[in-house]
């Protein structure tokens, strides 16, 4: 198994170099570089491009790019136009937060998916099946930035159960268990808002590869053998129904990214999601840039997550 | 002394097929011996593995009418958790297809180690393991240290067939139903298979009750044999009397269809079974198979009649079936058919 991790993790490698490039370029296709609005219109152009050719901008693109990804490499991802700061300073509380937002929602997602799955499956074509479905086929039709716009509404301004926004209440000195609480408090209607319609696929996908899975042989083979219904769907058919789940997971990563940038900007969560959207807006490349980057790595490294898993529970796909 | 071992008493199991049900296996009775194999013979779709999970218990969704006597208990109406009891200890069975009868994510040594863990609670886990190498051994298996932590996909259909027959005997069962056990196996494989079988069967006393649509399997193998077609035992004899002597036109053309040596056509009777929702549930289910005879030929209501001590024959159209003339007739009657 360690085998297959090991040759796994190396494929991401070029995989992080194409995201690379990929972003460098299109950053690159946008208009103005980093002089264009620093610097006052009444400075001498033949001063600017002496400065633009101090600073490199006129180098060739590769050498422009191996810059870049040295930058990187040490952690800098540039400055702000808009915030006059760098960009790893600004990303950073703000990682943290979507961060935590993202654990939340997938741990929601698998709480809520995973014992609805199983009794679906288990249970199919029951009425208990049928609600199931049913709330799977709402999920499906209701798009999240309505039905987080409702929670807000309900949860937040109805009945006043959860803050309205924000990440954590202010005055509280950070570190402090107040503080940790506030953070859960303000992370719960979000994390819970994207959970609720994400998780239908899951369950959906679980449900049905337990109604295939329990009609396969090897479970006539195991009730033979004298185990009872639950030691059956414990040992047998929950397990081998998992794959598609852990195949799933990874795009499940590049669902909650987009997730993100429609909860966040709609619970107003200091998150990257809303930091993204506020650098379109304002034109703050060097952080559009920076963020795309880290939506980009944390696909990958869900595929690369999503395979390991898989690997763990499916000796098959193992290399020996 | 013969003892008992299974008794099964006009057994009906019915499965639903949209508002109704649909007896798979009806009005079957048998009787099985310790140390004896019955052969339950038949083409596809006659119920003889619908008659096998019956006897195991295994079907989900069927009702099942009648008796099933094992060991003096009644297994039609026994609890999920007595029956859990039974399966796996005294009473296991042998699956047809090896390729699928395992589960891929599990080693070869958990699988066989499982019925241990439920039937034998008291073992050690040492005990267990050198009970499943001791297992795979017998079964013939190579390296058994080395097949105990692999998975299936890592073995043969053949080697897979043994560790599913080394699952069925972990507990010494009584009673071994083995249902096409060696359908899927090519035929080095199979021979092997089953001289196994009869070894382990030998060893432990068991009642077989092996289950084939192969003639030649039957013949090696079987004290009785049962010919079952639509769901009922047609014919019932010891196996020298069933090929020998013959009486139920199915079994007759049963066993000519089988090639023999210095023969250059194979004689058959037309059609198919007809399939679970077209039976014809009056009369002599055989009747439309053989059309030429009267149907004053047959009974009403057919049953089976004991002809000679231990020769079962269901119906009375056996009297008035003369293969060997009839034969051309019924490829006569083939031809038209298909015109």
């Amino acid at each position: 198994m360690w085998k297959f991790i090991v040759r796994r993790m190396l494929t991401t490698f070029p995989q992080l170099i194409l995201l690379s490039v990929i972003i460098f370029l299109m950053a690159q296709a946008m208009p103005g570089d980093a002089l264009t609005g620093l610097v006052d219109p009444n400075v001498d152009r033949a001063a600017i491009e002496e400065q633009r050719e101090k600073l490199g901008l006129n180098d060739p693109w590769h050498i422009k790019y191996a810059d870049w990804v040295s930058g990187l490499l040490q952690g800098d991802l540039g400055q702000s136009f808009r915030y006059k700061m760098d960009v790893t300073d600004l990303i950073e509380q703000r990682l943290i937060n979507t961060f935590w937002l993202a654990v939340a929602t997938l741990l929601f997602t698998y709480i809520i998916a995973l014992p609805l799955g199983i009794l679906s499956g288990r249970y199919n074509d029951t009425l208990l099946d049928s609600s199931i479905t049913g709330y799977t086929y709402i999920g499906f039709a209701t798009p999240l930035f309505i039905f987080a716009l409702v929670m807000l509404w309900v949860f937040g301004y109805q009945l006043q159960w959860f803050p309205t926004g924000g990440s954590v209440a202010p005055g509280l000195e950070a570190g402090s268990m107040d503080y940790i609480l506030s953070k859960v408090n303000h992370l719960l209607l979000p994390a819970l808002s994207m959970a609720l319609i994400q998780t239908v696929s899951t369950v959906q996908y679980l449900r049905s590869e337990i109604v295939d899975t329990k009609q396969k042989e090897f479970v006539v083979t195991a009730r033979a053998k004298g185990a009872s219904e639950t030691r059956v769907y414990n040992r047998h058919i929950f397990r081998n129904s998992l794959l598609p789940i852990a195949a799933y997971f990874s795009y499940e990563i590049t669902l909650l990214i987009t997730g993100t940038i429609f909860v966040e900007r709609i619970f107003s969560y200091p998150g990257m999601g809303q930091l993204f959207l506020d650098s379109i807006v304002q034109r703050d490349f060097s952080v559009v840039t920076a963020v795309v980057l880290l939506f980009g790595l944390a696909a990958i490294l869900g595929a690369l997550v999503s395979d390991i898993i898989l690997s763990i529970i499916d000796p098959r796909i193992r290399i020996k | 002394m013969t003892q008992k071992l299974l008794e099964i008493k006009n057994l009906k199991t019915s499965f639903r097929i949209g508002d109704e049900y649909y007896a798979a296996v009806d009005d079957v009775s048998l009787t099985l011996n310790k140390n004896e194999v019955l052969g339950i013979v038949g083409e596809s779709g006659s119920g003889k593995s619908a008659l096998a999970f019956s006897i195991m218990g295994l079907h989900t969704r069927a009702k099942m009418e009648g008796n099933i006597l094992f060991n003096g208990k009644d297994i039609v109406n026994i609890s999920p958790a007595q029956l859990n009891q039974l399966r796996g200890d005294e009473m296991a069975m042998i699956f047809q297809d090896p390729l699928t009868a395992l589960n891929p994510l599990m080693e070869i040594g958990a699988q066989i180690s499982e019925t241990l863990i439920l039937h034998r609670p008291e073992m050690s886990q040492k005990e267990r393991k050198d009970r499943v190498i001791e297992l795979l051994t017998m079964v013939g298996i190579p390296r058994p240290e080395y097949v105990y932590e692999q998975f299936p996909h890592e073995l043969s259909g053949g080697m897979r067939q043994r560790v599913i027959i080394a699952i069925a005997i972990a507990n010494r069962p009584e009673l071994l139903i083995a249902d096409e056990p060696t359908t899927a196996l090519d035929v080095t494989n199979q021979a092997q298979i089953l001289d196994l079988i009869r070894k382990l069967k030998n060893d432990m006393g068991s009642g077989v009750i092996l289950i084939t649509h192969d003639l030649g399997v039957v013949a090696e193998m079987a004290d009785r044999v049962a010919v079952m077609y639509a769901g009922q035992i047609v014919e019932i004899a010891d196996v020298f009397t069933l090929f020998e002597n013959p009486k139920h036109p199915y079994t007759r053309s049963l066993l000519t269809s089988v090639p023999a040596e210095g023969q250059d056509k194979l004689l058959v009777i037309q059609g198919i079974v007809p399939s679970l929702q077209h039976l014809p549930r009056e009369g002599c289910r055989f009747a439309e198979r053989i059309p030429w005879l009267d149907s004053s030929a047959h009974e009403e209501d057919p049953v089976l009649h004991e002809i000679e001590p231990g020769h079962f024959v269901r119906c009375t159209c056996y009297k008035h079936f003369h293969f060997q003339d009839e034969a051309k007739e019924a490829q006569v009657h083939g031809d038209t058919r298909s015109k």
